[in-house]
């Protein structure tokens, strides 16, 4: 006699209560315990899509934006459009399904996608009320003005301008020549996208290079100011002090000479460090820096940023001052030759300091930082020194003698009627064989300055010291005068 | 010696003495359909802010089909369980809401496209629906005593075998996906094995009443358990045998797993002998070890299984994609028609769990669950109820098959157990399981009614001379 099966019913029973226990348990771990390590799997590519079904958020400059998504009409719900084409891709970078992203777009990604977990309550919300949730903007400090001109004025020219507010640190311009056009990146039709990059990508004027913060140049003659500070800050000069200045010397420990350019002496063989500085004098600074040694160079250039990196957010190329010179070397590197090797921010950041008293300030691009509903996600940015290069006093003193350059020395082509200009010239050679390159960094007004400018133009003709005040100072002018409002 | 006949159980409720209202089946449908009227129109909130297109229609015509399917229940079946119907109902409802919801990403990928428009599954999947419910009004016309279908034992047995085997004629079969378990009829394609599924456990209690006291009775001592003895070791093998060659000819993982699963699960409930599920686990892990190392189609379900991101781009495709839809989906969802569930392959049909993983969350998934455990659990309540052996196997094997088929698709898609294909009851877009499982609702209202009735009515039973029924 078997029995009325309400046994083996109860415990067929029991096994599908734990088959269904079991399955409960499981996506207890897949949705919760283990859902933020499925989501950071490399082949997870579901917060690539829901950051593209986002409205993206703006960069602004001023309050105009350039970088804007519109509704897009192919795969993606929205697109990336650059109003000013080429103008701002130094700052804002590309947005690329396929390529990724650079400069602000990666950078201030959590933000412009609203991503950022700030966002998260706004978002909260948005989800009450049924609204689609978009992502915040960015605001840059860029100077539109300043931006433009310093683009126009480098056009045929292929190098960087980077302009800095002395007294922040805020970039007012950052230009980068040649340069591309991000929109056919950010394309709705890959193809278009993929074209564009292969054409990008074989160009060998390099336009997607950053040249204003990736590129690394020796500085030249523009170096001189960082060695004209370590003389005065020494104590052991002045600008008065009269320095050796023959057609060429022997560097010490070589063989080696090290020319004027011209191959001439300064003045009559020796020079004031006023004049020095006025027309550019390699054997004079040279001769400096054989005296104070490479130690104290290293000390002067590192306290201007030198070996140091610096986010403005996007990481700038470390700006780069040899340890342990020898006297040779050291002779070298007093001009910004050897392997000194300078940013165009770098060298934006010395003269911006002279400007400043003295005070480098912390260069930063992002003004603030704005909600989906344009209220600041966080206060705006406020200047960040990053140390005293000098003595105000000693800030003052190259201030007068880097106008004296524009006034009657090497950079007379950045003269301003009515403004007081102070700035400097260089010709940096690269390679054997290779054109040199032309530098000016200059700020004004002198006695109060707005704007501190450095542009570097690659590819000139010798190195002879008119290039820099040729071919640079006419680009820095044109900034300035747009600072200015002239 | 034996009887087939049982004493109805104890119960505290008491079989009813008059015609029930069904008064709480009517609320809970009510209930069901404003689970799922409320997502389907979700979709449309969340997508645009409006009705979706032809919302008021749909919502008349579930309405209408699921009361007058209450009411041929009521008519039909009226002291059957009253939580079966609104609960498939509730899940019917969630399922065309999701696929809808599929539908309408599948228009937004093709209008970003500018493509032309795909045929939405929706209204078909509405239409199959429809086609259940008329097929669950006729298992309870046709079939009035649940004991009738006893007199059909051996025929089901060679139905449920013909539609096991009907995807490997040719011409007749197609392969989908590498398995070869579709039919193709004209324009209409379906699944035989969900109709077999029906047929193969009609047949597997009738054949069980009669057996189970041999197969209970002999037994011998293997590895200090009872077991059976050789010679009547015979009908299971058999079915060990079909579940292979379903596994090796249609290369269908899910279906040889179910049937095996089945088979064993009724030869223990009928006969209570542990030795049978000991011989079928036996028989399962030879089964499983013979198909790992003779298919390659089944060392890659089990290789992903284990390491599913090894191969994420191919192999691991489908798997990787559920377990991200699900982890996006976290505890609250995403919301319908807030996240992605098109980039999981096959979502409306194989892996719509993941889609309501990840928009209802793991909240709506346990719920869902749930639901599908209270039908379970009805499904062995109606089995406890039965008054015969019979009924009794026949409503066990309905409710375990349920249960079986969920853990096996749920355990796939969450990557618990490998990944095979079986569609989710009422959830899943496609006919054949649509149709077949309100016919196992059908079947086991009918069982659940006749349990429940007062008098039930005496039906001779021809097949087995054993078996006498004492009316009350």
């Amino acid at each position: 006699m078997i029995g009325s099966l309400a046994g083996t019913i109860r415990r067929l029973s029991v096994f599908l209560a734990l088959l269904f226990l079991a399955l409960l348990v499981n996506i207890n771990l897949v949705q919760v315990a283990r859902s933020s390590n499925l989501a950071s799997q490399p082949g997870n590519n579901r917060n690539v899509i829901k950051e593209y079904g986002r409205e993206r958020g703006p960069i602004l400059v001023g309050g105009t934006p350039v970088a804007v998504s519109v509704a897009g009409k192919g795969r993606l719900k929205f697109q990336r459009t650059y109003p000013d084409g080429g103008l701002y891709v130094s700052a804002t970078g590309f947005y690329s399904l396929i390529y990724g992203r650079t400069g602000i777009e990666r950078i201030e990604n959590p933000v412009l996608s609203g991503t950022d977990p700030r966002f998260s309550l706004q978002q909260i919300n948005d989800l009450i009320a049924g609204r689609t949730s978009k992502g915040g903007s960015v605001l840059l400090t860029i100077n539109a003005k300043a931006q433009r001109a310093a683009a126009n004025a480098m056009k045929g020219h292929v190098g960087a301008v980077v302009a800095i507010q002395p007294s922040t640190g805020a970039i007012l311009a950052l230009v980068q020549s040649p340069t591309f056009d991000p929109n056919p990146l950010a394309s709705n039709d890959s193809g278009v996208e993929s074209a564009a990059w292969a054409k990008l990508i074989g160009d060998p004027a390099k336009p997607l290079l950053n040249r204003p913060l990736a590129e690394v140049y020796p500085p030249g003659s523009t170096f001189k100011l960082v060695t004209l500070t370590a003389a005065l800050s020494s104590g052991q000069y002045t600008t008065t002090t009269l320095i050796p200045a023959p057609a060429r010397i022997r560097l010490p420990g070589s063989t080696a000479t090290l020319p004027n350019d011209n191959n001439r002496r300064c003045g009559n063989g020796q020079v004031t460090l006023q004049v020095a500085l006025e027309v550019s004098c390699n054997t004079a600074f040279a001769n400096v820096g054989i005296a104070l040694g490479g130690d104290a160079l290293l000390a002067q250039a590192e306290k201007f940023g030198f070996n140091s990196s610096f986010e403005v957010p996007m990481t700038a190329a470390t700006s780069r001052f040899p340890a342990d010179l020898v006297k040779a070397q050291a002779a070298q590197s007093a001009i910004g030759q050897y392997d000194v090797r300078a940013t165009a921010l770098q060298m934006a950041m010395v003269a911006a300091a002279i400007a400043n008293g003295g005070v480098v300030n912390t260069p930063y691009l992002v003004q603030s930082v704005l909600g989906p509903d344009l209220a600041p996600l966080e206060p705006p940015a406020v200047p960040r020194p990053f140390g005293a290069a000098m003595t105000p006093a000693i800030a003052q003193e190259i201030t007068q003698m880097m106008v004296g350059v524009v006034d009657n020395g090497t950079g007379t082509n950045a003269q301003i009627p009515g403004v007081k200009v102070a700035g400097k010239t260089g010709t940096a050679e690269t390679a054997p064989g290779r054109p040199a390159d032309a530098w000016f960094v200059s700020f004004g007004p002198a006695d109060n300055a707005d704007v501190a400018i450095a542009v570097v133009v690659e590819g000139a003709p010798d190195s002879g010291p008119i290039w820099g005040g040729r071919l640079a100072a006419p680009v820095a002018k044109a900034v300035m005068l747009a600072i200015l409002g002239r | 010696m034996s009887t087939a006949v049982i004493a109805p159980p104890a119960r505290t409720d008491g079989p009813p003495t008059r015609r029930p209202r069904r008064s709480a089946e009517l609320a809970l449908i009510v209930l069901a359909l404003a689970v799922g009227l409320m997502a389907y129109a979700q979709v449309g909130f969340s997508n645009g802010g409006i009705l979706p297109q032809h919302f008021v229609p749909f919502a008349v015509g579930s309405t209408v089909a699921a009361l007058l399917a209450h009411g041929m229940v009521r008519w039909l079946a009226p002291y059957s369980d009253q939580v079966l119907l609104p609960v498939a109902l509730a899940i019917n409802g969630i399922g065309l809401a999701m696929i809808h919801r599929l539908d309408v990403a599948a228009d937004v990928k093709a209008a970003l496209k500018g493509q032309p428009l795909p045929r939405p599954t929706a209204p078909t999947q509405l239409v199959w629906t429809v086609l259940g419910l008329l097929l669950l009004t006729a298992v309870l016309l046709l079939v009035r005593d649940p004991r009738v279908l006893q007199r059909f034992t051996y025929t089901a047995m060679i139905i449920g075998l013909a539609l096991l085997v009907l995807p490997l004629v040719p011409g007749l079969g197609v392969t989908i996906n590498g398995a070869r378990i579709w039919v193709r009829l004209g324009g209409l394609s379906f699944q035989p094995a969900e109709i077999a599924k029906l047929a193969l456990i009609v047949f597997f209690a009738g054949y069980l009443v009669v057996k189970r006291d041999a197969l209970a009775v002999a037994r011998t001592q293997f590895l200090g358990v009872d077991v059976p003895r050789g010679r009547d070791l015979g009908p299971i093998l058999v079915a060990w045998l079909v579940s292979v060659a379903v596994l090796v000819f249609e290369k269908d993982l899910g279906t040889s797993l179910l049937f095996f699963g089945l088979f064993v699960a009724l030869l223990y409930v009928a006969t209570g002998r542990r030795g049978w599920v000991v011989i079928g686990t036996f028989l399962f892990l030879v089964g499983s070890t013979l198909g790992y190392y003779a298919f390659a189609h089944v060392r890659v379900r089990v290789d992903v299984w284990l390491h599913p991101f090894a191969d994420a781009a191919n192999t691991g495709y489908q798997i990787t994609q559920s377990l991200y839809g699900l982890a996006d989906g976290g505890v609250l969802g995403t919301g319908i028609g807030q996240g992605t569930p098109d980039l999981v392959p096959y979502a409306k049909s194989d892996f719509i769990i993941s889609a309501v993983g990840e928009e209802l969350g793991l909240t709506g998934l346990m719920a869902l669950l749930l639901l599908y455990a209270i039908l379970v659990e009805r499904g062995l309540r109606t089995a406890l109820a039965a008054r015969d052996v019979f009924g009794r196997l026949l409503a066990c094997g309905l409710a375990f098959v349920m249960g079986l088929q969920v853990f096996i698709v749920v355990g796939g898609v969450t990557n618990l157990i490998p990944l095979t294909g079986l569609t989710t009851p009422f959830l899943s877009a496609g006919g054949s399981s649509m149709v077949a499982n309100w016919m196992v609702i059908g079947l086991l209202l009918r069982v659940s009614d006749n349990a429940r009735r007062p008098t039930p009515t005496p039906v001779p039973i021809t097949d087995t001379a054993m078996t006498i029924v004492v009316p009350r």
